[in-house]
């Protein structure tokens, strides 16, 4: 039988690392934020007594478990699927990369699903102080994992401390270098601070949609009000760290700023173009509005600064799909100048004492929700598309790292993939959203309370008694069935 | 110190490899055993008797992979090109069985609970079969041309390969039976026992006949069983595996009897160390027939033709990951076994951790 219709082996690699990829991170990004908000929720409520960080806490700590439980499947695939379909990649990174990997797992993962039991289930078991210091190390866990992973990924733009054997193979030669490569420290500034975003305008919208129904719920106030202060404060900082993160790829993947700006030509004094069309065949970007030098100035700093253009090399050495570079960019850009605009409107509400009951502002706040979700994917897409044609970033190129694989068995993963993140997800997603469509109700019932049963050997009472300091046993179970 | 390197990661994965095998395995074996439980009460039961640990049991995998990937990168990068199949498969039936274990908590009617409950039990099939094939396909052989697998894509499919599934999805519902033995009691723990029983001979059939059929794969395995001086080294394996066997098949009614004549333990926090002795004898048998393989395999990672050495990374990199491996496995092997220390104790009908 043939397979002609069928594209390459290699495309099909490709669709299936950036579905997979993409599908995963949203997880991640949800979770890094999102574990470290639990943490400080259960830090206040263990400083202040207040029963309404514990509520919080348990209403947020539901979302945590599926999000995470989501976030750690679809992560498995990935750790496989670069031996499956990018063997060439394994084996000539191996020396350098897995022992990073290797890293991620031991310090970061272990830490995380050993403790997340505690974290979700042990609260009755442990007692308040262990049960923190629990949800403490899940946290740190998902930061250490940003950390490898980050690190990894970085080494692949900008790689540094190894040598190449005649096969083609990399050699660690300096772990230092390697971890703490060129661009690390910038993506990982720039990621984790969206990871917080994203958590910060999920946890917003769910608020808003909440005190547009009830504005004097005290548990949608906290949220709303905690999570504003959060894109008040980092949506702003975040821009600022993109623009460095931005001027550190200027200078080691210069194609990549070109292809990001829709720049073919290498000039001075280059204009900022705001909306147009790059189009690949004519070699030139279709502008519909640009400000002059305004590119120059972000990227240099300076109103007739140099900057590259796309045609500075041959096309085989360029991006290979422009366009979604370009238009990613800007929707990562679009979206991040909207929520700094939003926590700076939050600041100025807050002054005036209206944040939880101007109107117009929580359903800016509830469209804002996925805001940093779509800002963090189309970065992702942004910086990942725009290091093609390259795994190793001037090394290796993407073609000669695919395995030796048929299309047909790549084609059938793929579709595998495709139907059962949809159905499997899809279903996970639904559901989160009917735990975000429930109110945060007093006396929050934790994932250990879902069912009307009750951890053996147990004796609710007493240790609920002590969970809440300052007397604060709303929390009982005995006494709320 | 450098050239005991590739030894000790040989080891290590191994290790880490087996402790996938038992630990995942009894969770894998609980989704196995579902249908013979039908009733909500018990499977909310048996769930919650693993709930707090299957997200550690299973990172384990994780660590094989990206080791493999680290200290053996030939190995990572001939191994699962050549086991693509099965290896998405598997990857695939952990995602159901893994948001199923959330989900079947928090679905909101009989309907959808079913549903989940289906993901998790079929999950557990497809994920233990698979895993099995991938090593009746790894026993057999892979071939290996110019660094990169140069077989087929159904290469892993063989009489052979189907019989390691079969006899893997045994002995993971055997580990789940007598994990339920320990962590239970009342009806299910007797329920349990019962399936104990079959399921061990199921899981010494398997044994036998894999152990029967080896020999004749590669002459390389023949010399280690049936020549000398090799057949003495290997002796006590299964020397050891028959003590193992009588020991589980008496320890079995022994649970029985204590539960009977035991004082009723309100809290539920006794250890109880004896009602997991089948728990253990069946660790053995895992333990033994992995040995076993490993005296097969010994001293190639992708058979016939890649030897541990021939696969090692670099000694620089197997020394980075080794100082952290040095470190880190004692903790995490610690506060694994608080995790499980800290959730010790019979899980009781109306009572669970979500």
């Amino acid at each position: 039988m043939t397979w002609d219709f069928l594209p390459s082996a290699l495309d099909l690699a490709r669709f299936q690392f950036a579905f997979t990829i993409t599908f995963h991170f949203l997880f991640p990004a949800f979770t890094i934020g999102l574990a470290s908000f639990l943490a400080v929720l259960e830090a206040l409520w263990l400083y202040t007594g207040r029963a309404v960080y514990l509520d919080v806490f348990r209403y947020w700590l539901k979302v945590f478990a599926i999000a995470f439980a989501m976030g750690v499947v679809s992560g498995v695939v990935m750790s496989y699927q670069i031996g499956t379909n990018w063997s060439v990649f394994a084996d000539r990174t191996g020396n350098v990369l897995g022992p990073v990997m290797g890293y991620e797992v031991l310090t970061a993962f272990f830490l995380e699903a050993g403790f997340l039991g505690i974290m979700l289930f042990g609260l009755e078991r442990v007692g308040k102080k262990l049960h923190f210091a629990a949800t403490c190390l899940v946290a740190i866990g998902t930061l250490i994992s940003a950390f490898w992973i980050l690190s990894a990924n970085s080494w692949m733009h900008t790689p540094a401390g190894y040598s190449i054997l005649p096969d083609g193979r990399f050699m660690p030669e300096d772990w230092w270098a390697i971890v703490f490569n060129p661009s690390f420290p910038f993506r990982l500034a720039h990621t984790v601070t969206g990871a917080y975003l994203t958590t910060a305008f999920i946890v917003g919208g769910v608020a808003a949609f909440h005190l547009l129904r009830d504005s004097r719920n005290e548990r949608s106030r906290t949220m709303f009000s905690m999570a504003m202060w959060m894109a008040a404060i980092v949506a702003p900082v975040q821009i600022v760290i993109g623009d460095f993160h931005g001027l550190n790829t200027l200078e080691h993947q210069p194609q990549k700023v070109a292809a990001m700006e829709g720049h073919w030509e290498r000039q001075r004094g280059a204009p900022l173009i705001l909306l147009g069309q790059p189009d690949m065949a004519a070699e030139e970007t279709h502008v519909l509005l640009e400000i002059p030098r305004l590119s120059a100035l972000i990227l240099t700093h300076e109103w007739d600064g140099e900057t590259p253009g796309l045609k500075d090399v041959p096309p085989e050495e360029r991006p290979t799909n422009v366009p979604l570079v370009f238009w990613a960019f800007r929707v990562m850009v679009g979206l991040g100048t909207a929520m700094a605009t939003l926590g700076l409107l939050s600041l100025w509400l807050r002054w005036r004492g209206r944040l939880h009951d101007t109107r117009w502002f929580l359903r800016a706040a509830l469209l804002m929700g996925p805001a940093g979700l779509v800002a963090v994917t189309a970065g992702w897409i942004t910086t990942e598309a725009g290091r093609q044609p390259y795994t190793v970033h001037g090394l290796l190129r993407t073609a000669d790292s695919v395995s030796p694989i048929a299309a047909p068995a790549v084609g059938a993963s793929l579709l595998a993939f495709i139907l059962v993140y949809f159905v499997v997800f899809g279903a996970g997603i639904w559901f989160l959203f009917r735990l975000f469509s429930q109110p945060p109700h007093m006396a929050e019932e934790g994932p250990e309370e879902m069912e009307p049963i009750r951890t053996s050997g147990i004796t609710p009472g007493p240790a609920m008694h002590h969970a809440g300091p300052h007397g604060a046993t709303h929390g009982d179970p005995a006494k709320r069935h | 110190m450098e050239q005991h390197l590739p030894l000790i990661w040989a080891v290590l994965i191994a290790t880490a490899v087996f402790l996938y095998v038992v630990m995942d395995g009894f969770d894998l074996g609980i989704g196995i055993l579902f249908p013979w439980f039908p009733e909500k009460d018990e499977r909310d039961v048996m769930v919650n008797s693993v709930a707090p640990m299957w997200d550690g049991n299973e990172t384990w995998l994780v660590l094989g992979g990206a080791g493999l990937y680290a200290v053996f990168p030939l190995a990572y990068a001939t191994i699962f090109p050549a086991l693509y199949m099965p290896l998405i498969l598997m990857l695939l039936a952990l995602i159901f069985r893994g948001v199923s274990f959330e989900m079947r908590f928090k679905a909101h009617n009989a309907r959808s609970q079913l549903w989940w409950d289906r993901a998790f039990c079929w999950g557990s099939y497809v994920a233990g079969f698979c895993q099995g094939i991938a090593l009746g396909a790894l026993v057999q052989g892979i071939r290996v041309e110019n660094r990169a697998y140069a077989g087929g894509w159904w290469d892993w499919l063989t009489p052979f390969s189907l019989l390691t599934g079969l006899a893997l999805l045994v002995g993971y519902g055997l580990l789940g039976a007598c994990w339920l033995i320990w962590r239970t009691e009342g009806a299910l723990a007797r329920k349990a026992r019962r399936h104990a029983w079959l399921l061990g001979i199921g899981t010494l059939a398997c044994i036998a006949a894999i152990s029967l059929i080896m020999p004749f794969l590669q002459s390389a395995f023949r010399e280690r069983w049936l020549a000398l001086p090799w057949m003495l080294y290997a002796a006590p394996v299964p020397v050891l595996l028959a003590v193992l066997a009588g020991l589980f098949f008496r320890a079995i009614p022994a649970t029985e009897a204590r539960e009977a004549s035991a004082p009723h333990d309100p809290t539920g926090r006794n250890f109880r160390w004896r009602d997991g002795a089948p728990f253990l004898c069946v660790l053995g048998w895992f333990f033994l027939s992995y040995t076993g393989l490993g005296i097969s395999l010994w001293p190639n990672i992708v058979p016939p033709s890649v030897s541990i050495w021939e696969a090692s990374a670099s000694p620089a990199s197997q020394k980075f990951l080794l100082v952290g491996a040095a470190v880190l496995i004692p903790i995490i092997l610690s506060y694994t076994a608080y995790v499980y220390w800290l959730f010790r104790g019979k899980v009781r009908v109306g009572a669970g951790y979500h």
